[in-house]
């Protein structure tokens, strides 16, 4: 129970949670995802394979009739969100923004320009952002520690995966999720959510939205070289004049101790959906039990009280 | 209505996924706990300084509570056939875990001291679980605010401090106002439902204030009329449970009864305030986006701690 309630497992840097969780020496090693949202062409081909393979039923934007394949005027995203029948999902965000004459090569043309405008100051181009969205798969992962059944459970791979058979649909990962991304499935009443397709793992290959992916913006690997390749990665857009070039859940001090599932973003996290400083939220559960076994203590007190205090 | 904020959003959707819990299923399971709760360790009490009629409405209360409660629990389970692996594992980490090995104790408990008030069979043994049931009480009145703040819903997980303190006192002025009902045996009943009426009150206006931007979910909308006609009922309540004690005859009874179901009522529409309040700040983006962006905004400048050295309050 110490062990429990340690910093180590609720919410300090944790190097191996396979090894915490008690797997023994020689496990697999910690595997990921790298996003790298910079080089995704909106394809969708990681929804339509997670989907294949996971054999996942319909699910349309339409939330409270997932049958209904809805358009939801959101760009290209008709998906929505992830969900219980969504584990990859591809966001679209179209924003202006100042024209960047870097961007586009000068092939020499006389260029034509609206009168008036003058300069390319105050120009504008759309950018388009895209950016494929999965469980991050935490390192301090807080449905896996609030699931009352254990059907929650972290695999000797380093994720995070529900045993189906043995969820009984209480729902209490999912508004513990600081992501949004596990959710009830309607007319089943269990939770489900990215399994980083486990069941491709143990055979060796990857999972199918890595191996659907044209361009290699979807990564898998070993987390440790998935980490190398990304802080390259955002060095070589950097100095490529990107300087909006970030990384999103890389990093092993922040609030969930790190993502197994990273992304390199071109904006604010916000932006894409995702909430920009989410902390695991057991980290305060040490504390919230103190303060529920002092307002106990207080109920007991004052109850005493009553029965002696007095003799109506 | 939300605070006036400056944020950005995914086509404002909400970052969070809401609760599947429904109402009235886990409002009513708050409610049930804590008043279940406090009447066992109002009956073992009873007991032991001999008010049997007061002992017996606080074993039926327990045991009505507790089997209701399990029932909402049930109930709200997306598979409900497979209730019984709540009891496959016991995870500290989970609330949800722990209430759930909180509950079925003290719900056989109560069932076997209800029994025995029933039926006048084995009273000694009937003592002794009554005794257990009580001990046990006051942890099933504040488990289920750890329930509700060990999620990642800004409402209830900032509130996390005052949550336990608002549910025990709530539960204390509905456990307590049922005891109003045992007549000449109630005094320590209406004391425990005046100090719950209290400690519920002031944990309230506490949360309120620390909440930080949350709190505009518990004073405005739905959530905020319901909070705000729950404290109207809960002082009319309080004043009514003092006045009962101090008129005789039928209309001081009358008074008790009127102040018993004004505090469960207050009770009941407490619980629902707080869990709606926190389904508005889950669905709204904002509630996840603007405190998380001052709380990064603060490490940048140096004035909060980072993440790592922070012990137990960095969310605010």
């Amino acid at each position: 129970m110490a062990n429990l309630f340690s910093a180590d497992s609720l919410w300090a840097p944790l190097q191996d949670p396979s090894a915490n969780a008690g797997y023994p020496d020689g496990h697999p090693p910690r595997v990921g995802f790298f996003t790298d949202t910079s080089v995704c062409i909106g394809c969708k081909a990681c929804e339509v394979a997670c989907k294949e393979w996971n054999a996942l039923p319909a699910d349309g934007a339409h939330h409270d009739e997932p049958d209904l394949l809805d358009l939801t005027g959101m760009s290209y995203d008709n998906t929505g969100a992830l969900g219980a029948s969504t584990y990859r999902h591809v966001a679209f965000i179209e924003q202006t923004v100042p024209a960047r004459r870097s961007a586009t090569v000068d092939l020499g043309m006389p260029a034509p320009a609206l009168p008036g405008t003058g300069s390319d100051g105050d120009a504008t181009e759309v950018r388009w952002l895209m950016a494929s969205d999965v469980c991050k798969h935490c390192t301090h992962a807080a449905c896996l520690d609030v699931c009352p059944t254990g059907a929650l459970i972290r695999t000797e791979h380093g994720t995070v995966l529900v045993q189906d058979d043995v969820c009984n649909g209480c729902g209490y990962c999912i508004p513990a999720c600081p992501y949004g991304v596990i959710d009830q499935r309607k007319g089943d009443g269990g939770a489900f959510k990215c399994t980083m397709c486990q069941d491709r793992l143990g055979a060796g290959l990857m999972p199918a939205c890595a191996t659907a992916c044209p361009t290699e913006s979807i990564q898998f690997g070993p987390l440790d070289e998935l980490r190398e390749r990304a802080a390259a990665r955002v060095e070589e857009l950097h100095g490529r004049g990107v300087p909006e070039a970030r990384l999103y859940g890389h990093d092993p001090d922040d609030g969930v101790g790190g993502d197994g599932a990273f992304f390199l973003l071109l904006d604010e996290p916000e932006v894409y959906g995702l909430p920009p400083d989410p902390v695991v939220t057991t980290r305060d559960l040490p504390s919230m039990w103190r303060h529920a076994a002092a307002a106990a203590l207080t109920v007991a007190a004052t109850v005493a009280a009553a029965f002696l205090g007095g003799k109506r | 209505m939300v605070p006036e904020a400056e944020f950005t959003s995914y086509y404002g959707r909400p970052i969070l996924k809401s609760p599947t819990w429904k109402v009235p299923d886990v409002p009513a399971y708050l409610y049930l706990g804590g008043v279940a709760g406090v009447s066992a360790s109002i009956a073992a009490l009873s007991d032991a300084t001999g008010r049997p009629a007061l002992r017996r409405i606080g074993r039926f209360a327990a045991l009505g509570g507790a089997g209701l409660s399990v029932v909402a629990l049930i109930h709200d389970l997306g598979r409900p056939t497979r209730f019984l692996n709540m009891l496959r594992v016991l995870k500290p980490t989970s609330p949800l875990s722990v209430g759930s090995w909180i509950l079925a104790p003290f719900g056989t408990l109560a069932g076997a001291a209800a029994a025995s008030e029933l039926t006048g069979i084995a009273p000694a043994l009937g003592s002794v679980a009554g005794a257990g049931a009580g001990v046990l009480g006051p942890a099933l009145t504040t488990y289920t605010a750890v329930l509700l703040a060990d999620t990642a819903v800004p409402g209830w997980h900032e509130a996390y401090r005052e949550l336990p303190f608002v549910f025990a006192g709530s539960a204390m002025a509905s456990g307590g106002g049922l005891g109003l009902l045992a007549g000449r045996d109630a005094g320590p009943a209406r004391r425990v439902a005046v100090a719950g009426v209290a400690l519920e009150l002031g944990a309230l206006a506490v949360l309120e204030r620390r909440v930080g931007f949350a709190a505009s979910a518990y004073t405005s909308g739905r959530a905020g009329s319901v909070l705000k006609a729950a404290r109207a009922a809960t002082l009319a309540g309080a004043a009514s449970a003092v006045a009962g004690g101090r008129v005789r005859g039928r209309g001081g009874r009358v008074l008790s009864v009127v102040a018993g179901l004004l505090l469960n009522a207050a009770a009941a529409a407490t619980r629902y305030g707080v869990f709606e309040a926190g389904m508005v700040t889950a669905r709204d983006p904002a509630y996840t986006v603007v405190p998380q962006r001052e709380r990064l905004e603060q490490r940048r400048q140096g004035t909060q701690p980072s993440l790592r050295t922070n012990g137990d309050s960095s969310s605010r």
